[in-house]
């Protein structure tokens, strides 16, 4: 027995604050239950098989390690990150979307292709859950008033006007200005949602080359060989290729072996030169190529937590604007949950609306997004191919290396 | 038309025709057993997938070049398709043909599964500097691992015509495709024959997935399209003809080549399956094939 004993005024005591606990309204029940909360479940949707496994990979490796930079920012949140695999085809991601939210997921976050993540994006309207979207530039993701969608990433009239203002840049720093230009692209959601953005903007940029021709193809393509002798023979000075992964090695193996020598091959804002599987495997043919894209930020501090948990987890693998941008979108997850203190979907994209998130890891301002769900802080930079890793050349401010431009032939000496 | 637009063409139907005698060494399977056996297989891309499986595996564990690999492949392939008909195939001969389409799609399946667990859905491909070289010979340039594998399936068609021409086998399974009853009367074995053509036809097929793997990666789900393109080019060129196979492939390799510089590069394929309709239409037995009763 402890001496003390059980009094009228006590159990008054305890049955009020009993009784003020249960009849206390909803949120401030579950203020009471952040003391322990339940984990904010995420479903992570990307195409880790398939035609686009290698970037989908490398977008989650981006996830992989978030919780662990979070620890070290001390971010006090530990996110349940689950795992859906979309195959490439937006069919099994719209499947793979509605598992995600039948199995509790309490936002979703990805899918890396626009064509995917319309169908995932259509399902969380339906079903009233937050999607998040890493990486996806078709307009029409942010256009069509979803009400629970977010993105953080350019759309594709943002990389593109990003991207060919960087090209003036480029021509302006080296000294070499090309007259034409043919674009080349896949004819998928993404690569026509650029097609039409680049033909729409081009006139009004007042760009110092002429566009020639564009060349679509078949995002599945097992041979370019056409397409490149068709681009070859319009004697284009600059090659501006849209593509994925696959396709871009198959484009630089039939340029090499058609010994086409264009002035430079300048990525408007697509993925595939930049990827670590296209370095790996085009070696020295693969140096000097230009990405115009969103890149790491390396004066941020959260970049340098990730980079370093990145290079413990992964130490082969590349961490590229793939895996920064995939961690991003965890993070906002993060951050809205801490805002809303609630796993409720309402509350959840109550907070995404009014996120600002000052340290983060793309270059850029703040995260926030507009009444359509974009984030509009997001800058391009130049990056370049140089000794197997893409290297920040533009802006100057940002420079990791000097720019060379125009790209060295296929046999000099330069390419090691 | 200008000099440059002449030369495109002219290296756009070079192109072609390299790519259409692979195209055609992977028809003459088909026809082979279709001409001699009476069955269409449908499981004929998904061989040939496993073939490119096979080399991709040789050139990732052995460091054996698909060129190298080739004859070893070709030769696994003739026993798994000697070992197949005897086995399962041979039963279904003379039986209705609806049981038949039942029974080599089942293989198909089995066959892109079986690929699927061991290899993933992943693209897989061999990473060869030769991948990189090309011939130049004037104004043309000639792609080296295509004119590699286009020279390799000629050579292969020359040897499969060596053997149906000169070999006692060769003019035996002939026979049995000219009369079966004749070939029975005459004391030919029809059902060993029979086997040996689905060998033949398999080690073609093998051989084709071996020189694809050094043009394009594979996936177990392209299986599918080159099963659609091998009945198109035999089609085109007349089921059960070998002739017929090869100027088929040359002619769908060169369509298409020409299509993707003439239009767009996407709607290449439009035009194979044009031709089709309009052989169909003009000449349903084919270019090089015959009538019907």
């Amino acid at each position: 027995m402890t001496g003390r004993n059980f009094t009228r005024r006590r159990l008054g005591q305890t049955t009020l604050a009993g009784a003020a606990l249960l009849g206390a309204p909803l949120p401030l029940r579950e203020a009471f239950a952040q003391g322990a909360p339940a984990n904010l479940k995420v479903g992570l949707l990307l195409p880790t098989s398939g035609l686009q496994a290698q970037i989908g990979q490398a977008c989650k490796r981006g996830a992989d390690v978030a919780n662990d930079v979070f620890a070290d920012m001390k971010l006090p949140v530990k996110l349940d990150i689950v795992n859906y695999d979309t195959e490439t085809k937006p069919d099994v991601a719209r499947t793979q979307a509605e598992k995600a939210i039948d199995a509790g997921c309490h936002i979703l976050v990805g899918a890396f292709d626009s064509g995917q993540t319309i169908a995932i994006a259509q399902v969380c309207e339906q079903r009233g859950v937050p999607l998040v979207v890493n990486i996806a530039a078709a307009p029409q993701i942010t256009e069509q008033g979803y009400k629970f969608v977010v993105r953080n990433f350019p759309t594709a009239p943002m990389l593109i006007t990003g991207a060919l203002a960087l090209h003036k840049e480029i021509f302006k720093v080296s000294g070499k200005t090309p007259k034409t230009a043919v674009l080349m692209s896949v004819n998928d959601t993404f690569g026509t949602a650029m097609i039409n953005g680049i033909k729409a903007l081009f006139p009004k940029l007042d760009m110092p080359y002429e566009l020639v021709d564009t060349i679509s193809y078949d995002v599945a393509a097992k041979d370019l060989s056409v397409e490149v002798a068709k681009a070859k023979a319009t004697k284009a000075e600059l090659l501006l290729p849209v593509s994925r992964l696959n396709d871009a090695k198959l484009l630089v193996q039939e340029m090499v072996k058609q010994r086409w020598e264009p002035m430079g091959v300048l990525n408007p804002g697509a993925p595939g030169l930049y990827e670590q599987d296209f370095l790996k495997t085009m070696g020295k043919y693969g140096e000097f190529m230009i990405s115009n894209v969103p890149w790491l930020d390396p004066k941020s501090t959260m970049t340098a937590a990730l980079e370093k948990r990145h290079a413990a987890k992964y130490p082969n693998d590349q961490l590229d604007l793939n895996g920064g941008f995939t961690f991003e979108g965890i993070l906002i997850a993060a951050q809205a949950w801490l805002a809303a203190k609630s796993t409720k979907p309402g509350d959840l994209m109550e907070a995404l609306r009014k996120i600002k998130i000052d340290q983060h890891v793309m270059v850029g301002g703040p995260i926030q997004f507009d009444a359509k769900g974009q984030n509009v802080n997001i800058k391009a930079t130049a990056v370049e191919n140089l000794k197997r890793k893409p290297t920040v050349v533009l802006p100057l401010e940002s420079a990791a290396a000097p720019l060379v431009f125009p790209m060295p032939p296929w046999n000099d000496k330069r390419r090691t | 038309m200008t000099a440059d637009f002449l030369l495109s063409l002219a290296q756009a139907i070079t192109k072609g025709l390299l790519t259409g005698m692979v195209y055609g060494l992977m028809a003459l399977g088909l026809s082979v057993i279709f001409g001699v056996m009476r069955v269409v297989n449908f499981a004929h891309g998904e061989i040939m997938v496993v073939g490119m499986y096979l080399a991709w595996m040789g050139f990732e564990y052995l460091q054996l070049s698909p060129m190298l690999s080739l004859p070893l492949i070709a030769l696994l392939f003739f026993g798994a398709g000697y070992a197949l008909q005897r086995a399962v195939i041979s039963p279904f001969i003379g039986r209705p043909e609806h049981q038949q389409f039942l029974l080599l799609l089942a293989i198909a399946i089995l066959l892109v599964n079986a690929c699927l667990v061991i290899a993933g859905p992943d693209a897989r491909g061999v990473q060869m500097e030769s991948q990189f070289d090309s011939y130049e010979l004037g104004p043309f340039v000639f792609d080296a691992v295509r004119l590699h594998a286009a020279l390799t399936a000629v050579v292969i068609a020359g040897l499969l015509w060596l053997f149906f021409t000169r070999t006692r086998t060769g003019k035996s399974i002939r026979a049995a495709a000219d009369n079966n009853l004749g070939a029975l009367v005459v004391g030919l074995d029809v059902r060993r024959l029979y086997a040996f053509t689905f060998g033949v036809g398999a080690a073609c097929v093998g051989a084709a997935g071996a020189l694809m793997i050094t043009i394009i990666p594979v996936t177990p789900f392209l299986a599918a399209e080159y099963t659609l393109l091998a009945f198109v080019i035999v089609i085109v060129g007349g089921l059960g003809s070998m002739t017929g196979a090869l100027a088929g492939g040359l002619l769908i390799g060169v369509s298409e080549a020409v299509a993707g510089l003439l239009l767009q590069p996407s709607l290449k394929s439009m035009v194979s399956f044009g031709i089709l309709i309009l052989v169909l239409l003009l000449r349903p037995q084919g270019l090089f094939g015959k009538s019907g009763p």
